[in-house]
């Protein structure tokens, strides 16, 4: 390693620290405003609320009908992560393994959800769903969610894929396994690291999606991110504090299923989309 | 090798399967075709749905109503403009505080904890980011606050509900994105170049501006796109954080209140459609300046 010791690179050093340090704290500070928040009783104009309570979570879980909020976007979850690992895997397996005519054209369709933002796409195909009855139902919102998430599936696994080396398949075959069997006793046990990354991914990728599920959400099926939304939204008609309840309690989830993923994933994967390749 | 050709293909000749698998069509490629239904179904129908839909104006007249329309209202073009106003200022300002975080970060040898908190605001989304800084920001926030005690200022600065509020909260969540890229592609360049040409005698700024930054480059145009586009189409912030009526309507805005408030998915598939068109002649500009700049192997041969 090189080492600069000019005292103008040292400065230059310190700049960059004291900008990570500056945005890191401005993070925390703001994450830390909305936990303050959801246990104040009284805040205004000090640094710290008048006193602490914890009514806020009991009103915020009626006002809003949590229950009903978290029930269907576990269940949205459990769907698009269950779907879009089915569609994913089998279709990267094929990617990976076979060369094809026209697989470029395959894999640029593929690509294209990831790299057009959802709100462009989001507006059609909600028009879409509106006129086929699906939308403001559980499965349209399952469907507008699955849209960037099983692209995402293939290019996670692709690389994946790759890396197993055919032999062992051809190994299997010539004692005789059927696809069947050869998927279930020697490809899933190789892949299954692979596969729940890229599923853990998507899981947590899905509760933030905003967009997709706001276009095509009913009264029935939302899930939490959109009714966090609509209750800032109409910020005025209930209490900051119980606002900021249901935030942290959406806070929670989230982050629950990130320190889970991160046992698994580099945080990294949550951004970039393929594995990277190590650094030297 | 002619009579080879002639000899009874019929007869002889391998099966169709045989021929298919032999292009690469077997049982194990059709494993693709699911997934690829399945994007035909509900990614290029509703796209070509849009586009054409877009030019079947709700309200009657020719087929170009709507474009014409978008762009003769300046409360529908304007929108363009404030999107752009927003989304090039913060992806660069993302871009050039990534580079040199990046470069530091890269010599570091426990990342990992950086990352994790770095990851905190993409995997908590816009909204929650968009309702933490409304306090956090606000006039009574912590952050007025601070700069009061400090005496920086005399009086709160107004952060919220105007462009300032949607840009910060483009930055808490653009930047962390844009620095996990760029680290990346740092940390995917050989540092046995930048060590030959330290033996060489160049100085730090030599060694970045000569040996990083053009192996740098395609992957930065890469960057640039990829947060661009998330910037470009900014909603939830734009709404809750800034002043959707004003200076931040940008055009998911327009595109959203035009389907579902007027309930005209006629002019909603266009602005999206023009939303879409705008970006990609960005992401085409940028990405075919990237042919100006050094392209070719980063990871150094040995020698």
């Amino acid at each position: 390693m090189i080492r600069d010791t000019t005292i103008g690179a040292k400065l230059w050093a310190a700049a960059v620290w004291a900008t990570i340090g500056f945005f890191v704290l401005n993070l925390i500070a703001m994450i830390a405003t909305v936990v303050t928040s959801s246990f104040a009783t009284r805040w205004l104009g000090t640094w710290l609320p008048a006193g602490w309570t914890t009514r806020w979570y009991t009103s915020a879980w009626s006002e809003f009908q949590l229950w009903d909020v978290l029930v269907v976007t576990f269940q949205v979850i459990a769907a698009v992560v269950f779907i879009s690992g089915a569609l994913g895997v089998t279709a990267a397996y094929a990617l990976a393994r076979r060369d094809f005519p026209g697989k470029r054209l395959l894999v640029l369709l593929f690509l294209l959800p990831l790299l057009i933002p959802p709100m462009t796409f989001g507006i059609p195909l909600a028009t879409v769903l509106y006129q086929t009855g699906l939308a403001g139902t559980f499965w349209g919102v399952v469907a507008a969610n699955l849209v960037p998430t099983v692209p995402f599936v293939i290019l996670v696994m692709i690389p994946f894929i790759e890396q197993i080396d055919p032999k062992v398949e051809a190994a299997a075959r010539v004692f005789g396994a059927n696809t069947f069997k050869l998927f279930i006793y020697v490809l899933l046990p190789l892949l299954l690291p692979g596969i729940l990354a890229a599923l853990l991914l998507v899981l947590v990728r899905t509760i933030a999606t905003f967009e997709l599920t706001f276009l095509v959400a009913g009264p029935t099926s939302q899930t939490l991110v959109v009714a966090l939304y609509y209750a800032v939204f109409a910020a005025g008609v209930r209490a900051v504090q119980s606002i900021d309840a249901m935030a942290v309690i959406y806070m929670v989830t989230t982050l629950v299923w990130l320190i889970i993923a991160l046992r698994f994933v580099n945080p990294t994967q949550i951004v970039t989309r393929a594995k990277q390749q190590p650094a030297h | 090798m002619d009579t080879l050709a002639h000899a009874s293909p019929v007869e002889h000749g391998p099966s169709l399967g045989q021929r298919l698998a032999a292009r690469g069509f077997d049982a194990v490629t059709l494993l693709v075709v699911p997934a690829a239904i399945f994007s035909l179904l509900l990614f290029v129908y509703p796209f070509a749905f849009g586009f054409v839909l877009s030019f079947e104006p709700k309200a009657g007249g020719d087929w170009l109503a709507n474009y014409r329309r978008f762009f003769s209202d300046a409360f529908l073009y304007d929108t363009i403009a404030n999107t752009l106003w927003l989304a090039i200022p913060v992806t660069l300002v993302n871009l050039l505080l990534a580079i040199p975080i990046a470069f530091r970060v890269r010599l570091m040898r426990n990342q990992r904890l950086l990352t994790t908190i770095l990851v905190l605001p993409i995997t908590l989304g816009t909204v929650l980011v968009a309702e933490g800084l409304l306090n956090y920001l606000g006039p009574q926030g912590w952050f007025n606050r601070t700069l009061m005690t400090f005496g920086l200022i005399s009086q709160p600065l107004k952060l919220v509900h105007n462009y300032w509020g949607v840009f910060a909260s483009l930055v808490i969540t653009g930047f962390p994105f844009t620095f996990l890229l760029t680290l990346s592609y740092v940390t995917g360049i050989d540092p046995a170049l930048e060590q030959a040409a330290a033996t060489l005698g160049a100085s730090a700024w030599q060694r970045f501006r000569h040996v990083y930054l053009p192996l740098l480059m395609p992957g930065l145009a890469i960057t640039f796109c990829l947060s661009f586009v998330q910037a470009f189409s900014v909603f939830p912030s734009a709404v809750l954080l800034g002043e959707p009526a004003g200076s931040t309507r940008v055009i998911s805005i327009a595109a959203a209140q035009a389907a579902f408030e007027e309930y005209d998915y006629s002019m909603g598939s266009a602005i999206a459609m023009i939303m879409g068109f705008v970006q990609l002649a960005i992401v085409v500009a940028v990405l075919a300046s990237r042919g100006l700049f050094y392209r070719g192997p980063a990871s150094g041969a040995k020698g």
